[in-house]
């Protein structure tokens, strides 16, 4: 029985952090494409290249610099530390770096579904004298929810990818820290094929679940923009 | 709309000059002399705790030996085995364990008659330097207050294996349950406990000499794990056996023992 659930780990690991991230890059993706498409300004271009660095860099990079910011030394763990909490090596950590490599995709796709919404709608919300946040919530939003939920399906499935900043940064505590691709790795380096093999059949269900509903919303989208744009 | 194109194309020229295929002649790749296999290149799988004392002497060899390049690859020694079992392209195997170079063996891998132990290490316990952490012996590890205990990953480190024997003969196996992080060799559990984010580590003793940022507060007793032993031997697959040959033998050799010994390696019981 033990060994079964201690088998299993990995999975629901890679699942609450994947949700938790995902749930996070969510708000802080709608929100930064909503916040750049309002204000533009001379620096614009450079806040957009600070939000997509984590998509080019690579992830071992983006683990290096959270290690920096979150260690004992760094100046946000220094501050958590204060409170009595420290990130490395826990599971928060395994959130945080699943959750910045995954925002730019948020960021991006939810970017390019705002900026698809036709204006005409918003300023005609605007002649009723509606509340910029309410227009956002009820016109705007709805109208780029296909692109939005895409945008969190790549997200996900980023999230439950992700291996190299988490490896660096949550490191490898089986029970705590140990993912499906942190589980994967160590189980080829110790020539466990058997669980290597496993655990890549569970990545691949569950990427192949998420790209069939991707396609599915994105199919769907056409529909769905048409029965949202009545209310 | 305009905008995103813009954005989009950023992200595309961004990946395409990251990679490194897209810069063309790096001028690492026209090293000269490594183009084409130099007349004597030699490749060993070295255990990473070897790694400052074997860069030494890999240097000298090759001052000794002109014509002849020692290149080093470092790792965990259950993933050299694993590199090497696969047919990785290498000459000499370093072990930092018997059980990896008995596992080569047992496939056929090495040359038997070439094998031999070179050097012996002991088993401590660290914390970081600047911290009053009230560990004091393995028995502390047991206390709520220790948090995170790096070591090997057991199952291709050979550190963190004879760390967890460590821990079963003295009774901690349990107490330690879910504080391990296992790394991926023991130089990361070093830097783990070196950079402050472990509370406690278990590494060699001439791992532990490299930085001034770890104290030892304990040493494994000698009979709580198995003997730590480094055997090297020329692989069945070298491709330059005589020459893979002659550097086994150097490194049981006096000049290469000066230097062992002067990294804190001991010499293996006869």
């Amino acid at each position: 029985m033990d060994a079964i659930s201690q088998d299993l780990s990995p999975l629901w690991i890679s699942l609450a952090t994947s949700v938790t991230a995902t749930a996070i890059t969510m708000i802080a993706g709608i929100a930064a494409a909503a916040w750049r498409q309002r204000r533009t300004g001379p620096l614009s271009p450079i806040v957009d290249a600070i939000f997509l660095l984590p998509l080019v860099l690579p992830p071992t990079v983006v683990g290096f610099a959270l290690l920096l910011l979150f260690g004992r030394n760094g100046p946000l763990g220094k501050l958590l530390l204060g409170v009595g909490a420290t990130v490395v090596f826990s599971w928060p950590a395994t959130v945080i770096a699943a959750a910045v490599v995954s925002f730019p995709l948020m960021y991006l796709t939810s970017r390019a579904a705002l900026d698809q919404v036709d204006p005409h709608f918003l300023q005609a919300a605007r002649t009723l004298g509606v509340t910029e946040w309410r227009i956002f919530r009820r016109v705007a939003l709805p109208l780029a929810w296909p692109g939005v939920l895409a945008g969190t399906i790549l997200s996900f499935a980023r999230a439950m990818g992700e291996f190299g900043a988490t490896l660096m940064v949550a490191g490898n505590i089986p029970g705590r820290t140990e993912t499906i691709p942190i589980a994967i790795y160590f189980a080829v380096e110790a020539d466990d094929l058997r669980a290597a093999l496993r655990w890549s059949a569970a990545e691949l269900g569950i990427s192949f679940v998420l790209l069939a509903a991707l396609y599915y919303w994105t199919h769907a989208a056409g529909r769905g923009r048409a029965r949202w744009a009545r209310i | 709309m305009k905008r995103t194109s813009v954005v989009l194309w950023l992200v595309v020229a961004a990946i395409l000059l990251s990679h490194p295929a897209v810069i063309p002649a790096s001028p690492r790749n026209s090293r000269p002399g490594s183009a084409p296999a130099s007349a004597s290149e030699i490749t060993v799988s070295a255990a990473i705790s070897l790694k400052d004392a074997l860069d030494e002497i890999g240097k000298e060899y090759e001052a000794r030996h002109p014509g002849v390049e020692v290149v080093a690859n470092y790792g965990g020694s259950g993933t050299l085995r694993n590199q090497i079992e696969q047919g990785a392209p290498v000459d000499a195997f370093f072990s930092a364990s018997e059980k990896d170079m008995d596992a080569l063996n047992a496939k056929g891998l090495i040359q038997p008659d070439t094998r031999r132990d070179i050097v012996a290490n002991t088993l401590v316990l660290i914390v970081p330097a600047d911290r009053d952490s009230g560990i004091h012996d393995f028995k502390d590890l047991a206390s709520a207050q220790v948090k995170t205990i790096a070591i090997g990953e057991p199952a291709t480190v050979p550190a963190g294996m004879y760390a967890q024997q460590a821990f079963a003969a003295l009774g901690l196996t349990a107490a330690v349950h879910g504080k391990l992080v296992l790394a991926k060799d023991v130089r990361q559990a070093l830097t783990y406990v070196a950079t402050g984010n472990a509370d406690a580590g278990v590494v060699y003793s001439t791992d532990a000499r490299i930085t001034s940022k770890v104290r030892v507060v304990a040493t494994a007793p000698a009979n709580s794990h198995d003997p730590i032993v480094y055997p090297a031997a020329v692989l069945k697959g070298a491709h330059d056996a005589s020459a893979a040959r002659a550097l086994v033998e150097y490194l049981g050799a006096e000049d290469a023992k000066v230097i062992f010994q002067k990294y804190g390696f001991t010499l293996p019981p006869q």
